[in-house]
């Protein structure tokens, strides 16, 4: 349970962080509350050579809001964005969301970004930047690139991200007037990896629901406004393409069923949440 | 930009329980251990070593984190409090740890410095917690032997002493 060798850098400027990278390829990794990255490492799942630590630029500890979206910085850990007092009403769904990200001391030093760079197939922070069409800002010393998060989300942890490329912010959508918006999940226990998440947003004219814990990574469909044993039926379509296995914390039935009655409750609740 | 090389020993420093400390350490260190064999501070206790488990729940820059999720050079520079830090003075215990013991809230201790750290932060900033809050609280952490509810029963009676005398924390 020890780590394997490693250099750590503490990249004093963006152009160190990225000329660390360009220089280690893909034995270099960045480092910023390390929650997810450390027990990786201490398992030995994870073997770089380098690490680049990014807690130490200010530029990159910011939360702005710029034509309707929020922007996070790499360097937010996930309890200053829950303490952003906008949250609540900028973005009601990442609101509902956060809380449910590991526990209060996870949440104090993990980030953001982090989060969304590991790509856990339970993890909340992805699912929410999935169902709202967010997107991930991506740099390096050759480019620049937005990617949206449709498309960053490739499989079981992997990502768009190039081994040059760190995540410099995620672009999250502000909520619209007269969207409704809901999140749920279930675990044995608050704070354990989800067994299935659920978010949704109730427009007027039908609601994008997006499953995480289920699939490799997550995923998000948009329905018409059904309702009754439509809409069952369309949970069940939805439970099904997702390809549940089975493993230690749940079987693949169980998964389905969860996918089919917590996916229900949280859509409801978003249409609730739009009246 | 400092390039800490990874087989060699490095320089940490930083503010432990108020007071500056320095040991060497190799990048990959992680906390605890640098707390633990390089300090000699051995209040901090190792679980499961992945985060789980909350017993190695230290203040860092005043909120809790889990030292093994964090490596040493990482705590460079930072204010560190661990469960050695709590006690006012020698012989004495705090209010939170006076009503760990008054209620049997620990039993073989090793979970106990985590939640202790944990909870002194919690009830400075939520004085009057209530025990749901409290509760999902202390999901951060695990104990095998109370069953947990000496433990709320002990944070509920410290969140009344401190706020009867906050001075004496």
């Amino acid at each position: 349970m020890k780590p394997v060798r490693f250099d750590y850098i503490r990249a004093g400027t963006l152009a160190e962080a990225h000329a660390a990278l360009t220089t280690g390829g893909d034995d270099a990794r960045i480092i910023a509350g390390g929650q997810s990255l450390v027990p990786m490492l201490s398992m030995r799942m994870a073997r770089p050579t380098v690490l680049v630590d990014i807690m130490h630029l200010p530029e990159l500890a910011k939360i702005e809001v710029k034509r309707n979206v929020i922007r996070v910085g790499a360097g937010v850990r996930q309890a200053a964005l829950l303490a952003w007092p906008e949250l609540a009403e900028r973005q009601p769904l990442l609101a509902a969301a956060l809380p449910w990200v590991g526990h209060a001391q996870i949440r104090s030093r993990g980030t953001v970004c982090g989060s969304i760079a590991h790509a856990d197939p339970s993890a909340e922070i992805p699912l929410a930047l999935l169902v709202l069409k967010g997107a991930v800002e991506l740099s390096s010393q050759r480019n620049r690139r937005r990617v949206v998060a449709e498309e960053f989300f490739t499989g079981l942890m992997s990502t768009a991200r190039k081994d040059d490329e760190l995540i410099e912010a995620i672009e999250i959508p502000c909520s619209t007037a007269g969207h409704g918006y809901a999140f749920n999940e279930f675990a044995r226990r608050h704070g354990d990896f989800a067994i299935v998440a659920c978010a949704a947003i109730a427009r007027k004219d039908g609601v994008r629901l997006a499953i995480g814990g289920v699939a490799d990574c997550p995923i998000a469909r948009d329905f018409p406004n059904i309702d009754g044993d439509a809409l069952d039926d369309a949970l069940d379509y939805f439970a099904a393409d997702l390809e549940a296995r089975d493993d230690l914390h749940a079987t693949a039935d169980y998964r389905r069923a969860l996918v089919r009655r917590l996916g229900r409750a949280t859509i409801e609740e978003a249409r609730r949440c739009r009246a | 930009m400092p390039r800490l090389t990874a087989d060699a020993r490095h320089r940490v420093r930083f503010e432990l329980n108020g007071r500056a400390v320095e040991a060497d350490a190799e990048p990959r260190m992680l906390l605890t251990d640098f707390l633990r064999y390089e300090l000699g501070m051995t209040g901090t206790h190792v679980g499961c070593e992945h985060g789980v488990c909350g017993a190695c729940t230290v203040q860092i820059d005043g909120v809790p984190a889990r030292a093994c999720l964090t490596l040493a050079v990482q705590a460079d520079g930072a204010k560190i409090r661990t469960v050695e830090g709590l006690a006012p003075a020698p012989g004495r215990l705090s209010v939170l740890q006076e009503a760990f013991r008054r209620h049997h809230a620990l039993q073989c201790g090793f979970c106990t410095a985590g939640i202790l750290m944990s909870l002194d932060y919690y009830l400075r900033h939520r004085p009057h917690p209530d025990e749901a809050k409290l509760r999902e609280y202390l999901g951060g952490h695990l104990c095998r032997c109370t069953g947990y509810a000496p433990i709320l029963a002990a944070a509920i009676d410290a969140a009344e002493k401190l706020r009867e005398a906050p001075a004496n924390a």
